[in-house]
């Protein structure tokens, strides 16, 4: 039946299915003519590794099955069988946390300034260039105000595609001026994490950013303002080290990767194969690291649902009793 | 055989020795020579300092055998003085790795080392009240020039079973929640504290994920943050990152003159960034992590001088040094109100390593 719709015998009006394998075979064609095309000569391998996911179809790396794109997207980037939580991008995330997709992006205009002058294989200054290039951003964050079920709040989002969502000295000081917003308007904070770590090519000067931002946490810890920290796939090293795991409530994604150290580092460390799902965060709830593992569609209620309870109403009369 | 004539005998090989000595000596000239026309041979210099190291001994020996001979003696002293000489231009020209084969020399004086030296009436305290006892972090009341401190540092060992049950320095959860829960009876009793930085990192194994190594870390940042009472750091061997810098979110942070500080260790960025473990001479170097390189990045606050060829020469005088420049931090924060020494510990870190520009 399908294979005839491809031949384009159909018969009766095309349906979904038919559309879908339609483009299917488009997809197959248009590879296959880039494939004739290709002109003679070297590879261009100097660029790093990429994995293109600019095809309609992707592939589930769970359940392995073949998921439309569109609906991918449509369910939130979960696989619609087994309910793997891919990747998304910051502007994404902000594009599912925040109302109508409406925000203002703040803290835009930092960029490192390389104060290593970092050179391993490669410069940092141009690994840099080339994620800012492919990013549209200045270093892996976005800081955000918007509005999550008609409340005001700021979400600092990590964007994992650039370097590795790793945290340098922008990072940092984007997230610490994401809390002192929060602390000086009130206003709650979302942070979601989504990093390999400390940026390495920036040395001491990452690992300083884990005191300064811990700093800030203290005084809105002070300033009674709720803190959410929401651990996604992956959240692990610095970050996990310092503002991930200090919010008043700390909730992950289902599936994701959390941890300290990474699990090449721990399975050298001990020298033996690490259990399946170890790190995972389920993994961590059921070691009372982590208050909830969220499912991506509940994200919103669930936080909206712990705001409301956090904020005192705007007349003041849940602590003015005493 | 008379005694007379073993006496020349001896004296006679003593003279072999000597003229052998020499030789050796001018081969490390050389050799040290070439290396500063050669940076790829960046562990050359630490060799040289382990052919001094050879050829000292060499001497003290010869000059017990050598007698009265006065040419002899002459050309001991003479030795000695080029064997200074090239010790001082060695030790000048360390580079970083070499810099961190000293901050992890097994004869470092280690925590308990300096406490011995600087503090009086130690008594250790004990245990998480969660879990269990940290061997790799000590904490305890101590007295400093008769004030009572509390101490909270990292403890390495040198043979292999004290090294094991130390866990070679590297903390689990309950260390630092250990430290944590000494720094606040500190701050409780109104008591300074001194805390001694020297470990490859937190511990990364499958323990320490389940009991939340991360969170541990985390919350010994912000709770440091807020502590009302002075903190004085040293970084004493190793400052291995967040492993290092949970107990090190100091009023003053110190770093002893060969210790390192760093986001991870040279072979761990050596074989990502290079994917060769090998190359963590460079990585060394690209990473900036001696002490005067965290100075001119101002994440310390003083470089603590040490002996002449670095601490593990002589315990007596590093930690004799070291005492003189706690005194003088220790005394620089004595007075200052609580307020302002929170205030200002909070303007240091937030004001810290900001290095990007902002377009407009």
């Amino acid at each position: 039946m399908s294979n005839l719709a491809i031949e384009g015998q159909i018969q009766r009006a095309p349906n979904r299915l038919d559309l879908k394998l339609l483009n299917y075979s488009i997809t197959q064609l248009q590879i296959l003519v880039t494939w004739f095309k290709r002109q003679s000569g070297e590879l261009d391998t100097s660029g790093e590794r990429k994995v293109r996911t600019e095809g309609l179809w992707v592939k589930c790396d769970q359940c392995r099955q073949i998921i439309w794109k569109k609906d991918l997207e449509d369910n939130l980037n979960v696989c619609p069988k087994c309910d793997r939580h891919f990747r998304i991008d910051a502007r994404t995330r902000l594009s599912q946390l925040l109302d109508e997709n409406e925000y203002d992006v703040f803290d835009s205009n930092l960029s490192s300034t390389d104060p290593l002058k970092f050179v391993d294989l490669k410069a940092y200054k141009s690994r840099l260039h080339q994620a800012q290039e492919e990013t549209g951003l200045q270093d892996a964050i976005i800081n955000a105000q918007g509005k999550l079920n008609g409340r005001s709040i700021i979400v600092s989002a990590m964007e994992y595609s650039f370097i590795g969502g790793s945290m340098g000295a922008v990072v940092g000081e984007a997230i610490t001026r994401a809390i002192e917003r929060a602390t000086e308007t009130r206003m709650p904070i979302v942070i979601v994490s989504a990093s390999g770590g400390a940026r390495m090519m920036e040395g001491v000067i990452s690992l300083m950013q884990l005191a300064k931002i811990s700093a800030a946490l203290a005084r809105l810890d002070e300033a009674r303002v709720p803190y959410i920290s929401v651990l996604t796939d992956p959240t692990t090293g610095g970050v996990t080290a310092s503002f991930a795991m200090l919010g008043d409530l700390n909730i992950a994604e289902p599936g994701a990767l959390i941890g300290f150290a990474g699990p090449r580092v721990i399975e050298q460390t001990i020298r033996q194969k690490l259990p399946q799902g170890f790190q995972r965060a389920e993994f961590l709830l059921e070691h009372g690291m982590l208050d909830a593992v969220v499912p991506r569609k509940q994200l919103k209620p669930y936080i909206a649902r712990a705001l409301e309870f956090m904020q005192q109403p705007s007349d003041g009369s849940r602590r003015s009793s005493a | 055989m008379s005694a007379r004539a073993a006496a020349a005998m001896a004296a006679a090989n003593g003279r072999e020795t000597v003229i052998g000595a020499d030789f050796l000596l001018s081969m490390v000239e050389a050799h040290w020579s070439a290396k500063n026309g050669d940076a790829s041979k960046m562990e050359s210099g630490l060799r040289a300092r382990q052919e001094l190291q050879k050829i000292e001994k060499q001497i003290t020996h010869l000059e017990s055998a050598a007698g009265q001979d006065e040419e002899t003696r002459q050309e001991i002293h003479q030795l000695h003085e080029r064997v200074n000489a090239l010790r001082r231009e060695v030790s000048a020209h360390l580079n970083a790795w070499e810099k961190t084969e000293l901050a992890r020399h097994p004869q470092r004086p280690y925590t308990l080392d300096y406490v011995e030296r600087i503090f009086t009436d130690w008594s250790e305290i004990h245990g998480d009240r969660g879990f269990g006892d940290d061997p790799a972090i000590i904490c305890g009341m101590a007295r400093f020039h008769g004030e009572d401190v509390m101490i909270v540092g990292h403890q390495k060992a040198r043979d292999t079973k004290q090294k094991v049950y130390r866990n070679f320095g590297m903390p689990n959860p309950e260390g630092y929640r250990k430290a944590l829960r000494a720094m606040e009876i500190a701050a409780k009793f109104q008591r300074p504290l001194f805390t001694f930085v020297d470990t490859p990192g937190a511990y990364p194994g499958l323990g320490a994920e389940e009991r939340g190594q991360a969170e541990a870390i985390a919350r010994n940042l912000r709770e440091m943050v807020r502590l009302e009472i002075p903190i004085i750091t040293v970084i004493t061997g190793e400052g291995g990152s967040g492993g290092a810098l949970a107990i090190a979110v100091a009023d003053r942070v110190l770093m002893m003159e060969n210790a390192i500080y760093s986001v991870i260790s040279p072979e761990g960025c050596a074989s990502i960034m290079w994917r060769d473990a090998t190359k963590k001479d460079l990585a060394a170097q690209a990473l900036k992590i001696t002490a005067s390189d965290l100075g001119e990045l101002g994440c310390i606050d003083g470089v603590v001088e040490e002996p002449e060829g670095g601490a593990h020469n002589d315990h007596e005088a590093s930690a004799a040094l070291l005492d003189a420049a706690l005194q003088r931090h220790y005394g620089e924060l004595k007075g200052v109100p609580t307020r302002e020494l929170l205030a200002s510990r909070y303007n240091k870190f937030r004001n810290m390593a900001q290095f990007f520009h902002a377009e407009v």
